[in-house]
């Protein structure tokens, strides 16, 4: 008796999850990168307040991932926080630059470093440079912060730096707001953040001799950055509602959404 | 007359079988989260392999250059020593705190800490977090001359003290209900009443402060959020000072991004520290078991 009615219960869980999962006729599918959750979803919601009649999904999966499936078919447009790969245009796909990731690499406001180049913030994450002072700074130990294996953030740092797989942190943490917390509490700490989250606690260094901002993000000259990317393919038409939501997203009135939630807008 | 028993026997039935549910409820979401744990848990097991899995000491879950490795010894090992460490300033700290509160302490202190150590075990683990970020950790780095404070030695000092009241309270109730007969024998034979209470109420309390230590197991091996606060969080083998990750926070620190096999992994670790805290409730039944025995 009590089996069967447990039975029943995982039934109807597995029966709803699985109805939940099929989306109704006009649906604007969307999947990829998980770094690019809030601007999507932002820009999800505020489509969907426009076009009620419409259902808008996103589905995390990755970067990689979303390019594979709008390639099977498998939605509408893909989302990448890096540029397609050569074999991947020649594969029939076609990418629009939606927004700059701008990434600030932070230190204490008492740490007399200001400025780094690429090579040392990827020399001091994998631990071949360990002490401030090899870098014109005091004699302390550096303590590197980083985020969670599976952050956005993570993902973009390690990648336009090099040094994926190999970083030794000292702490990993949850949120980006526990990183600038962190670096703020401890004089030896470095860690990194989107460049929207940096607060007046913390102090962002130039990297190559440029300061992060947003206009050095737009013209290039921040090297920290990466482009978040819709990627549909080439030489077929979207869906209308597909189409709709392309226009809103790279239209004037998407930009404020998108730097309201950190990154920065090409427009 | 009959149907008037017809009546009662109908409103007798009915109460029983909403008894019956809410009895079932709380049975079927006990055995839907278990089947639950163990059906999404498995598959990663069986994919990463049982033993890679226990006794890997690499966790790189995302790793793309190479081939990720997902092995959760330095989790089980941080838990284990996070535990014993706090279980090995708590427990002495508790029990004499307990025997001072129920044996010698004036009866006027012992109504105003009682409802202290009550208060302290409801404060939220964030707020233990909290305060352990905010001060514990810096303390640390200052009085060891280390360059961060966050770590082992963080985590074991805030489990120490968040478990200090149920050990505290359990052990307490165990003490008092000694009876007052032995004591008296004690002292009448000369012991004075420092020797009565180590020699004889402890002793005769030890199965409910052995059930204390457990349950203070319990609570620290569980801990999540507190912990994840302080301690770091990078997946190091557990040595006091350094940056370390528990069960618990391998599981709550990168459920939000991660995927795939990453993601089935992480239900994986969710099992595993399951089956740990069964075994802490089997040893809990077992001591209270042999306690009602005992006490026969």
């Amino acid at each position: 008796m009590k089996r069967v009615l447990v039975c029943i219960v995982a039934a109807m869980v597995v029966l709803m999850a699985a109805l939940g999962g099929c989306g109704g006729t006009a649906t604007v599918a969307t999947d990829g990168s998980t770094s690019m959750e809030r601007v999507i979803g932002a820009l999800g919601e505020a489509f969907t307040n426009d076009n009620a009649d419409i259902k808008f999904t996103y589905n995390p999966t990755g970067s990689s991932s979303g390019i594979a499936a709008v390639l099977a078919g498998r939605c509408d447009i893909g989302l990448s926080s890096r540029a397609l790969k050569e074999n991947e245009i020649e594969a029939g796909l076609t990418e629009t630059l939606l927004a700059y990731d701008g990434i600030a690499v932070i230190v204490h406001p008492d740490n007399p470093v200001r400025d780094l180049t690429v090579e040392q913030i990827a020399a001091i994450y994998t631990g071949e440079i360990v002490n401030w002072s090899a870098l014109g700074g005091a004699d302390a130990q550096i303590v590197v912060i980083g985020r969670e294996a599976g952050s956005g953030t993570r993902d973009g740092f390690e990648s336009i730096t090099g040094t994926e797989d190999s970083c030794v942190y000292r702490q990993e943490l949850a949120s980006t707001g526990d990183v600038v917390s962190t670096v703020s509490a401890n004089p030896a700490a470095i860690g990194y953040c989107s460049l929207a989250s940096v607060k007046s606690n913390v102090a962002a260094v130039s990297v190559d001799g440029t300061a992060p901002s947003e206009g050095a993000v737009q013209s290039g000259e921040y090297a920290l950055k990466r482009p978040y990317m819709l990627i549909t393919r080439s030489g077929e038409e979207l869906s209308a509602h597909a189409a709709l939501f392309m226009q809103f997203a790279t239209s004037g009135e998407a930009s404020g959404i998108i730097s309201a939630q950190g990154a920065i807008p090409v427009a | 007359m009959k149907a008037k028993a017809g009546a009662k026997r109908a409103v007798e039935d009915i109460v029983h079988g909403v008894f019956l549910f809410l009895g079932l409820v709380a049975v079927g979401f006990v055995l839907l989260i278990t089947v639950y744990l163990v059906v999404s848990g498995l598959p990663a097991i069986c994919e990463i392999g049982l033993a890679e899995f226990l006794f890997g000491d690499e966790w790189l879950p995302t790793a793309s250059a190479r081939s990720p490795e997902y092995g959760i010894l330095p989790f089980i090992l941080t838990s284990v020593y996070g535990t014993a460490g706090a279980i090995a300033i708590g427990v002495p700290v508790g029990v004499l705190t307990a025997v001072f509160l129920s044996k010698l302490a004036p009866r006027r202190l012992r109504r105003a800490v009682e409802p202290a150590i009550g208060l302290l075990a409801g404060i939220p683990s964030v707020v233990y977090g909290l305060v352990g970020m905010l001060l514990l950790v810096p303390a640390i780095r200052v009085a060891f001359d280390i360059p961060d404070g966050s770590g082992l030695l963080a985590a074991i000092i805030v489990l120490a003290v968040m478990i200090l009241p149920s050990i505290i309270k359990v052990s307490m109730t165990a003490l008092d209900a000694v009876p007052r007969e032995y004591e008296d024998a004690s002292l009448a034979l000369g012991a004075t009443s420092v020797e009565t209470y180590f020699r004889v109420s402890v002793p005769a309390a030890k199965s409910g402060i052995a059930a204390s230590v457990v349950l203070g197991v319990g609570r620290a091996i569980g801990e999540a959020m507190a912990v994840m606060m302080v301690s770091g969080n990078s997946p190091n083998m557990p040595s006091l000072f350094q940056s370390v990750r528990f069960l618990t926070t391998a599981v709550a620190g990168e459920m939000a991004y991660a995927e795939g096999l990453h993601r089935q992994a992480l239900f994986s670790i969710a099992l595993v520290l399951f089956l740990f805290i069964m075994l802490i409730n089997a040893t809990l039944n077992f001591v209270l078991k042999r306690k009602k025995e005992g006490s026969r």
